[in-house]
């Protein structure tokens, strides 16, 4: 349950300060501002705390790392900041989880690819319709309408597995990729309407109004106008949804059923789950399962902060 | 889950006969009677205690499939020779041993423990408490116990549980190489017995399954590193065997899969099943060769498993309703071992949680 | 159709995979196209926006929550009324007690220690040369599953004898200093603090990457303004950046309540709730799912819809306020 909600609209701002080409305005400012900056890392309790803030966030994943290496009966006797005084390496533990298993490795990732795309493209496309209207149509009942489906996103998932089961069996969709398409999208969708119509306030009435005056109906304004602008919270919110889907497991569990559904996910927790101590698998198994979305993670941190910033962006 | 939005396999595997009971009762149009071939196979290959769990008020649904037996105490048989200590005969005599061990080797525990096993945190103090049950409190008491015909904080029960905590309470038996008695609680189920290996603890209670959790290159083998003696009862002659197992049921009324659940029943089935699964599967089927078991431990809880002296008992938590079996007999328990809590409270506490009739 | 339900090989499902997303846009296409449609009544444009995304809502949330509204007046086995009992159950059983006030600490300390530790954070590395590896590293976990963060905290919280080799790093630390070794996880209320503190690992990442945006974002003639004023650094980031940025900061706080209240993972993998860890999430599940008792199980899943309430009060007012701005 990662479910983070992502991608505030962060209000106020006037803009980037860092990803644009650097003009000559710029420049000035983020000279006084490193100026500043150094006046205040001279401090030495200030550096010690972000060095000490930085060490505790990475050493324990690093720890996790070191010991995906190690073998088995070391693991379980010593801990992995002992390895560097005696390092013994081993590739079992990955060979392991990429072979062992009743599921094959690659089916599981392609799954895992599988269920990944609709389900980020889908909720994402209905989440900017829906926050559209929200924002920009006049109809009886928004307000309310708008703070239910706020709302909504407290539902436990749990709560809602058996009746969508049921459902998704009277209309025959289990053992597709459907019930976890549809599943992820409508758990999405509270969250990312909530997020987009955020997002859609903070541009500026004016620009659609003169839109308005021009003759454009929705549809037009919606993808002439708006999605331009959206590009960058639509960026941000997808790198979200695309972590929570790719982390999931619960959902894959209860609606991926058999092998040519399931997800990397399941595969990972069915190796480990049934011997509850093999610290090796787990080790080096979730740096397995970590590892794309680390790497999407790190590639598109670039839109990701533009499009925190795009919300800011006011009218 | 599947079975409550209706998407029903046509045979459920069933691990706990609670388990066969609620779908017994939540689904009467999908349950279906087992087959007569079936019940033939079950009559006469199987103990007839297997019958009575896989049935529900009078009528038989649930076939049995594979077993385990709990009842063992694993250890090391060259500690134990380098030592001189005699597998133990009678409860008695394990007390005896363990202070034989406090007293030769002061700076080891002589069991070592751990009922952590994430969500199922607890279930191996109940597995103790049940096989201690079986002897104090002898069989028929035991089966009152389950069926909620005594409550659950019997004295009967309360005597029990102390007993197991004169082992699992006892700062001197426990926890060899892991730490203090609360360190029971947090110590991985699957972790517990390892510390055999270096001598630093030389008893460990836990199912005929643990052997899957002994690293690579360990025997286990009467003549190898680790093996297990049957946790013995109150005199020599007393041998009550705690077990478990998992049941076939059938949730769709054709004769392909009457037929299909009475060849899960057969000898041939369990046979084949045997020779293809390697260790750490056993059937309680009485037709099945000991030579197809590729594991000497595998054997042996066959052995204890179809033995007609032994009395078998079902895994007590696996027959009582899920609030307690997989609820406040796991939380409590653990707790009792956490916290230091009193017996009788934290037995009253279980009993005043088993849902009302 | 049929290969639609049932791809087996891998190039079958990346096609089904694309013939879905195909689908979807062709119908999107045309419900869109109809909206446009001359003559179109405003009211069925806003259905054609709002519908399929409220249709799914409706028949993934609502009913399901409904649902689960009445069956916390329900038995164990939903089979008959109960009334309140229930609810009677959760607030006076002393182990419930236990798991709100849990729940309390947990959805009190994530959201603020997230928050100001990704604030502090933020700040001091603003405009440092190490910003963007600084940043990376804090936000990382964020990228992690919460199963693989609970294997991870593992192998710091993990608990030896002293006397023996540690696993976990934490009590390698105390032993490196002398000190005997601890269970971190076994004694109320620190082991409740322990878990907290992994839920903050993970979101502090998110709170810090939001927050250091909007700060960037703070238009220069204020801090000047505060500069010739003599403001030292501290009164500078207490009377300039927080008020700035406090929009942000409410978002943050709220969207990391929410997390909180939802996730159970964490207490579900490293205790099992067991040791007076559990909160309503993970007792939730146990309830419904482990130990047949769905009746209260609902009523904790509603204690839950609950709980967010005043978030969600908060969070209109909020709205109300911008709304007025604009």
């Amino acid at each position: 349950m990662t479910s983070n909600a992502p991608v505030a609209p962060v209000k106020d701002l006037d803009g980037d300060g860092r990803s644009e080409p650097v003009r000559p305005r710029k420049l000035t400012k983020a000279e006084k501002r490193a100026i500043d900056t150094k006046n205040r890392l001279s401090s030495p309790w200030a550096s010690a705390i972000a060095i000490v803030i930085a060490l505790l966030w990475t050493v324990p994943t690093f720890g996790l790392f070191v010991t995906s290496w190690r073998p088995p009966a070391d693991i379980r006797t010593s801990g992995w900041w002992t390895f560097f005084g005696d390092p013994e390496v081993t590739t079992e533990n990955y060979v392991e989880v990429f072979t062992g298993g009743s599921t094959d490795f690659a089916s599981a990732f392609i799954n895992t690819v599988v269920i990944t795309l609709p389900a980020v493209i889908i909720p994402i496309t209905l989440a900017l319709l829906a926050a559209y209207a929200f924002a920009w149509m006049e109809f009886r009942g928004r307000n309310i309408l708008f703070v239910a489906v706020f709302a909504l996103q407290i539902v436990p998932i749990q709560v809602t597995l058996i009746p969508l089961l049921t459902q998704y069996n009277n209309w025959g969709l289990v053992g597709s990729f459907w019930p976890v398409w549809i599943s992820h999208t409508i758990f999405a969708l509270p969250l990312a309407i909530f997020l987009l119509h955020n997002f859609m306030m903070d541009i500026p009435r004016t620009l659609i109004e003169a839109a308005r005056v021009d003759g454009a109906g929705h549809v037009k304004i919606f993808f002439q106008v708006l999605l331009p602008l959206l590009v960058p919270a639509i960026a941000a919110f997808g790198i979200f949804q695309f972590l929570w889907v790719w982390n999931d497991l619960l959902v894959g569990l209860v609606f991926g059923s058999g092998p040519d559904v399931s997800p990397l996910t399941v595969r990972l927790a069915d190796l480990t789950g049934t011997r509850g101590t093999a610290w090796h698998l787990l080790s080096s198994g979730a740096f397995v399962a970590m590892v794309v979305p680390v790497t999407v993670f790190l590639l598109l941190q670039r839109y990701f902060v533009r499009g925190l910033l795009a919300g800011g962006v006011k009218g | 889950m599947r079975l409550e939005s209706g998407n029903a396999p046509d045979i459920a595997y069933v691990p706990q006969p609670g388990l066969i009971e609620r779908i017994a009762n939540d689904f009467p149009d999908q349950i279906t009677e087992v087959g007569e071939q079936a019940q033939s196979n079950i009559d006469e290959y199987y103990n007839e205690a297997w019958r009575g769990y896989g049935t529900v008020d009078d009528t038989l649904y649930g076939a049995p499939l594979g077993a385990n037996a709990k009842s063992f105490v694993w250890y090391s048989p060259a500690a134990f020779e380098e030592n001189g200590y005699e597998i133990p005969e009678t409860w008695d005599d394990l007390m005896a041993l363990s202070d034989q061990i406090v007293s030769d080797h002061p700076d080891v525990k002589p069991w070592c423990a751990g009922i952590e096993s994430g969500g199922a945190t607890g279930w191996p103090a109940t597995d103790w408490v049940e096989d201690v049950m079986l002897r104090t409190a002898g069989p028929e008491a035991y089966d009152q116990w389950v069926e909620h015909e005594i409550p659950f904080d019997d004295p009967q029960v309360v005597e029990a549980v102390d007993t197991v905590g004169e082992i699992l309470r006892n700062p001197d038996y426990v926890n060899g190489g892991l730490g203090e008695v609360q360190s029971i609680a947090t110590t991985p189920f699957g972790e517990a017995g390892l510390p055999i290996l270096d001598g630093s603890c030389y008893l460990h209670r836990q199912a005929s399954f643990y052997q899957a959790n002994w690293p690579e290159d360990v025997t286990v083998a009467e003549d190898g590193d680790v093996f297990a003696f049957f946790l013995p009862g109150q005199s020599a002659e007393d041998r009550p065997v705690l077990g478990a197992g998992e049941f076939t049921v059938a949730l769709a009324d054709r004769p392909e899969v009457a037929a299909l659940q009475a060849y899960l029943t057969s000898p041939e089935w369990s046979n084949e099943k045997a020779k293809v699964s390697g260790p750490g599967w056993v059937s309680a089927n009485s037709e099945l060769d000991p030579a197809n078991l590729e594991s000497p431990i595998d054997q042996l809880a066959y052995e204890l498993l179809t033995d007609e002296d032994a009395t078998f008992r079902f895994d007590a938590s696996d027959l009582m309703p899920a609030a307690v079996g997989a609820g406040t007999f796991w939380t409590e328990m653990t707790d009792w071992i956490a916290s230091g809590k009193d017996t009788q409270e934290a037995l009253s506490a279980i009993e005043s949680s088993w849902p009302a009739e | 159709m049929d290969y639609l339900l049932g791809a087996d090989s891998s190039t079958q499902k990346l096609v089904v995979m694309v013939v879905a997303i195909l689908l979807f846009v062709g119908v999107m296409a045309l419900v869109l196209f109809v909206a446009e449609l001359p003559k179109m009544p405003r009211w069925a444009t806003v259905v054609f926006f709002l519908g399929p995304a409220l249709l799914l809502i409706a028949f993934g949330l609502v009913y399901p929550a409904i649902n689960t509204v009445l069956s916390s007046f329900k038995s164990p086995n939903l089979q008959e009324w109960v009334g309140t009992d229930n609810y009677v159950e959760v607030f006076t059983n002393p182990s419930m007690r236990r798991v709100l006030l849990n729940t309390l600490l947990w959805v009190l300390l994530v959201p603020t220690v997230s928050t100001a530790i990704g604030l502090v954070y933020a700040v001091l590395v603003d405009r440092t040369r190490f910003e963007k590896l600084a940043k990376t590293l804090v936000f990382l976990p964020m990228a992690i599953s919460m199963v693989g963060a609970s294997i991870i905290w593992k192998f710091v919280y993990d608990f030896k004898p002293a006397s023996r080799p540690q696993t976990g790093l934490a009590n390698q630390f105390l032993v490196w200093l002398g000190l005997d070794t601890q269970q971190f996880l076994l004694n109320w209320p620190w082991n409740t603090l322990f878990l907290i503190a992994v839920m903050v690992w993970i979101q502090a990442g998110f709170a810090m990457t939001v927050l250091s945006a909007s700060i960037k974002a703070i238009p220069d003639d204020i801090i000047e303004a505060a500069k010739l004023d003599g403001a030292s650094n501290f009164r500078m980031f207490r009377s300039v950046t927080v008020p700035s940025i406090r929009p942000a900061l409410v978002v943050v706080l709220t969207t990391v309540a929410m997390a909180t209240l939802k996730v159970f993972d964490i207490v579900y993998s490293m205790t099992g709730g067991n040791f007076g860890t559990s909160i309503v999430a993970n007792e939730f599940y146990i309830q419904t799912f482990r130990t047949a008792q769905r009746g209260v199980g609902a009523t904790l899943a509603v204690l839950l819809f609950v709980m967010v309430v005043p978030i969600v009060v908060y969070n209109v007012r909020q709205m109300k306020l911008s709304e007025e701005q604009r």
